[in-house]
């Protein structure tokens, strides 16, 4: 048997069973790899569950800094009997198994091409700790313990990082330490440590942080001054007001007074959601939702009386394999339609697409600015794998010079000025009006806010040119959101080419590391990532320069494609479509594997395998 | 279309202590059916606001979908207006109120609105205590569609249509105590006597107050059969007994023989007389006031008049204890970090 052999670089997989406290442990595992300075991508592959079912954590180290799902598996630590099948299974030959040994491995599966290490987790628990909470605690920190020493981790790392886990609890830095020695030590001695796959520390992180996307969206709309929140739970969204309100108790409360600087509203439905962050904005104040594509289909209506009677809405959509429940606890980027049309008659809207934690926290807050300048519903397309797993990002910063834009709003001086004030009147040619607070004028400024057909003044109309010179201001005024929102990032190959790729959020890591494999194929890929829609002249231009675009999306229709070829006219022969829609972040061989199939003269099978995919144990 | 009401005014109109006439208040003609109930109610909130002294814009009055909800563009000129989306308005309001906790919210909505497509958020925005007025135009049917029955409609009653409807009615006032309504009152839009003194109190009190105003549909559902006609809802109606509303710092005036009035003060320090509260309703006891709404609906007969008070309410922005000032009001410097806590959160990240 050939052992896979390679230094900081390989994916782990972690089997346990939900609800059994193995996320702490296995994120302690991918954070002290980090802290070696080596970039790791870990993904939770959970079930709708709360306890008892399989769970997976996948890790993903990679020198090179590929942080895309690899897919493919180098190690299997699996203590859950029940996937244990399927865990050794997946891993590929000269692969690892590591498993709880206590009750023996059922002949039937073990296998001969891969290396198999029993350790005893349950017999050292049981022997170790009295109380059965404790025996499943630890068992989880043992082999991280095991881990350490099979692939030669710093150990330090991971005992420093339980100090700073349980600062100020001291009573539970000891016993945590303690049980990562029982692991150490058990691996120490009775295997030949390293294993063929090791780590040793590197300098390939520089500032980087780990953090998932949710929590970042939540600290943006911190700091972008949002103050009411109403959303509805779920799934994968949840945890961006959760972390929303972890932050505003810290820095939101008066300390003198003890009264709060935010509100937070646990609505009955999407429904009611979305209707109070658009009375909230509607009434001067910074205000979002958070929800998955359930949600964003019940929230349509709201999202159709926001874009026409124009009041600034936030919504973060953390997007989820659909339609209907679909798989709720997998990733998908497939809401793209029907949050970019939402709502009956003719309704677009503007949507965000960050890739990474750091562009989830600056989206977040500047979807405020855009929502109160365009006076528009700004949509942010997160996902699960972006919003739920931690994410390698750039650290967050905030420029304290920065001041908010509210965007155009009367004041009562205003007012006093004005002779008439008309809501719906193109007083500056950018097809973007004035509006007022309640509240704001005790004679001027006040007006009716409807959903049916008004003229400049807000005065009821079923007249049809007076609506047809609101619907067509209302397309003028998308010309000039283009030049709000966030334009594409280009990366061009730095050789002719007529090729290219065109991806937004979460595919940017596995296109990249695609594109970095088809160079070594000769197929030379110029790439844009989109962060926006509308799309503005730069994402125009680029599809004019180039030949062929592939397109890459995480859903099974090609809905960016579809947006794209709907807006720009486009036929559909220029744009292909890379698509990955099993509930998986797309992987990096999978996006190699549909270009070559449909570059002219690539559809064959590459000679030399080894020489392209990255990873120790890579199958086509 | 909208019609603006003539500026001309007598210029005796008599003023508030804003220096503010009734006109003041009004808002666009009405283009509701000549007789339509929801217009005496529209003049009804006309009256209590100018009585009251309210400045009109600080009041937000917000709508559903329907003819009443209409109704919000033929009063309070001078007030922001939402006619928002059908069933919705509780969330829009609540969202506002998050906003700026200093405004009067008004909301007005109909049977439809309130007690079919919307039940889901009435119910939820009463028991979230939403510091709100909410008065229902109700009804029992569909104006805009052309009369059909709405849920509200009694069993039996027959619209104009003439078919009986079969399926139970919906007691909102029944409905509201359940979920945990603070202020419980029901009227009908052709005793104005009744209903002002009740949106006056309705306004004064802090949390969520209904007013559930039967409010005839005089071309769909006013025939003989219907139990939401004229006719049948003044043979019908049993008051709880006479509201009198005494603004704060006014002198009481009405003199009552002893033993036959209760005296509330409200949270903003305005008074309310009870007076001749029937002898099997006790309105500061919710046991009492559902009992009471049974036993009149047992009875055939309409309860009206105040039903239910609790004197010690509190609204949502004290369940959150909220910033006094408006969450609307607040800045960059009441609401940012600032990068140094960043600084500190990527640390922690590493």
């Amino acid at each position: 048997m050939k052992r896979i052999e390679s230094v900081n670089d390989f994916v782990i997989k972690f089997a346990n069973v939900n609800g059994t406290g193995s996320a702490s442990a296995n994120n302690l595992f991918a954070k002290g790899l980090f802290r070696m300075g080596l970039p790791v991508s870990p993904k939770n592959i959970f079930p709708s569950n709360i306890q008892g079912l399989p769970t997976w954590y996948e890790v993903r180290v990679s020198e090179k800094g590929y942080l895309g799902r690899r897919g493919g598996v180098d190690i299997a630590l699996s203590v859950n009997p029940h996937s244990m099948p399927q865990d050794i299974r997946e891993v590929f030959p000269g692969g690892y198994f590591v498993y709880d040994n206590t009750k023996p491995l059922d002949l039937r599966l073990t296998r001969n091409d891969i290396t198999i290490i029993g350790l005893p987790l349950t017999r050292i628990c049981n022997e170790q700790y009295k109380d059965p909470r404790q025996r499943q605690l630890f068992k989880n920190v043992i082999y991280v313990g095991a881990l350490a020493a099979l692939l030669d981790m710093d150990f330090k790392v991971l005992t420093g990082l339980v100090e700073d886990q349980f600062k100020g609890k001291a009573k539970l830095v000891l016993p945590n330490i303690h049980a990562l020695e029982l692991g150490h030590q058990y691996a120490k001695a009775n295997f030949d440590c390293p294993i063929g796959i090791r780590v040793q520390s590197a300098d390939c992180v520089g500032d980087k942080i780990l953090l998932d996307g949710n929590t970042a969206l939540g600290l943006g709309a911190i700091y972008g001054g949002a103050t009411v929140a109403a959303w509805y739970p779920i799934t994968p969204s949840t945890s961006v007001v959760d972390a929303f309100e972890r932050y505003a108790k810290r820095v939101r409360i008066d300390p003198g007074t003890g009264r709060h600087n935010y509100a937070i509203v646990q609505a009955e439905d999407e429904l009611s959601a979305i209707g109070m962050v658009v009375g909230a904005s509607w009434n001067g104040a910074r205000a979002f939702t958070a929800t998955s594509g359930p949600g964003l289909s019940l929230m349509s209506e709201f999202l159709g009386l926001a874009y026409f009677a124009e009041i600034p809405t936030v919504l973060f959509d953390v997007q989820r394999a659909g339609p209907s429940t679909g798989m709720p606890t997998r990733t998908q980027q497939s809401d793209v339609l029907s949050a970019a049309y939402a709502s009956h008659g003719d309704t677009k809207h503007v949507l965000l697409f960050p890739s990474t934690p750091k562009e989830c926290f600056d989206f977040s807050a500047l979807s405020f600015d855009l929502a109160e300048r365009l006076q528009t519903p700004i949509i942010l397309m997160s996902d699960l794998d972006l919003g739920m797993n931690d994410n390698m990002s750039e650290p967050l910063v905030w420029d304290d010079e920065r001041r908010y834009d509210r965007g155009k709003v009367l004041s009562a001086e205003d007012l006093d000025r004005m002779e008439r004030f008309g809501r719906y009147q193109d007083v500056d040619g950018d097809a973007i009006a004035y509006r007022t607070y309640p509240g704001t004028h005790p004679s001027k400024g006040s007006f009716f806010t409807r959903g049916s057909s008004r003229d400049e003044f807000a005065v009821y109309t079923e007249k049809g040119e007076e609506y047809e010179t609101n619907m067509l201001r209302l397309m003028q005024k998308w010309e000039t959101i283009k030049q709000y929102v966030p334009g594409p990032e280009i990366r061009l190959c730095g050789t002719q080419t007529d090729s290219a790729v065109l991806y937004f959020g979460t595919s940017e890591e596995s296109a990249r590391e695609a594109v970095d494999y088809l160079a070594g194929d000769g197929i030379y890929l110029d790439a844009m990532r989109v962060r926006s829609f509308p799309f503005n002249r730069e994402v125009e231009d680029f599809l004019d320069q180039h030949e062929r675009v592939f397109v890459i999306e995480q859903n099974r229709d090609a809905q960016l494609r579809t947006l794209l070829m709907a807006e720009f006219e486009l036929g559909p022969d220029k744009l292909k479509s890379v698509l990955c829609f099993d509930g998986t972040p797309i992987s990096a061989r999978n996006i190699r594997k549909q270009i070559l199939q449909m570059m002219p003269g690539h559809n064959i099978t590459p000679l030399h395998p080894e020489k392209v995919a990255g990873g120790a144990g890579e199958q086509l | 279309m909208s019609y603006q009401i003539p500026k001309f005014r007598h210029p005796d109109l008599p003023v508030n202590e804003l220096g503010y006439t009734k006109a003041d208040y009004e808002g666009a003609i009405s283009t509701l059916c000549a007789g339509c109930g929801h217009d005496s109610i529209s003049g009804a909130i006309v009256k209590a606001c100018h009585e009251m002294s309210l400045e009109p814009h600080k009041i937000a009055k917000l709508s559903g979908i329907g003819c009443s909800s209409k109704s919000p563009a033929y009063f309070l000129g001078k007030s922001h207006g939402f006619n928002s989306v059908h069933g919705r308005m509780p969330s829009v309001v609540t969202g506002a109120a998050m906003a700026n906790r200093e405004l009067l919210y008004l909301g007005i909505s109909g049977d439809g609105d309130t007690a079919s497509i919307g039940m889901g958020q009435f119910a939820h925005v009463i028991r979230r205590a939403l510091n709100m007025v909410y008065i229902v135009m109700n009804n029992g049917c569909y104006g805009l569609t052309k009369g059909q029955d709405s849920a509200t409609a009694d069993a039996g009653s027959a619209s104009k249509k003439g078919d009986p409807n079969p399926f139970a009615g919906i007691d909102l006032c029944s409905l509201a105590l359940q979920m945990g309504a603070t202020f419980v009152a029901r009227s009908f839009s052709g005793d104005k006597t009744q209903l002002l003194p009740l949106i006056k109190a309705a306004i004064s009190h802090r949390g969520f107050a209904l007013i559930d105003v039967v409010s005839p549909c005089v071309t769909f559902n006013n025939n003989p059969g219907s139990t939401k006609s004229y006719e049948y809802v003044r043979e019908h109606a049993e008051a709880t007994g006479t509201v009198d509303f005494v603004p704060i710092m006014h002198e009481i005036t009405t003199q009552y023989p002893p033993g036959t009035t209760q005296e509330v003060t409200m949270h903003d320090g305005s008074v309310l007389h009870l007076h001749k509260v029937s002898e099997t309703l006790d309105p500061f006891d919710r046991v009492s006031a559902m009992t009471a709404l049974e036993q009149h609906r047992n009875d055939g007969s309409i309860l009206t008049g105040l039903i239910y008070l609790d004197k010690n309410s509190r609204d949502l922005h004290d369940m959150l204890q909220t910033s006094q000032r408006p969450l609307n009001q607040l800045d960059e410097s009441d609401l940012c970090p600032g990068n140094k806590m960043l600084v500190n959160i990527n640390a922690s990240l590493r």
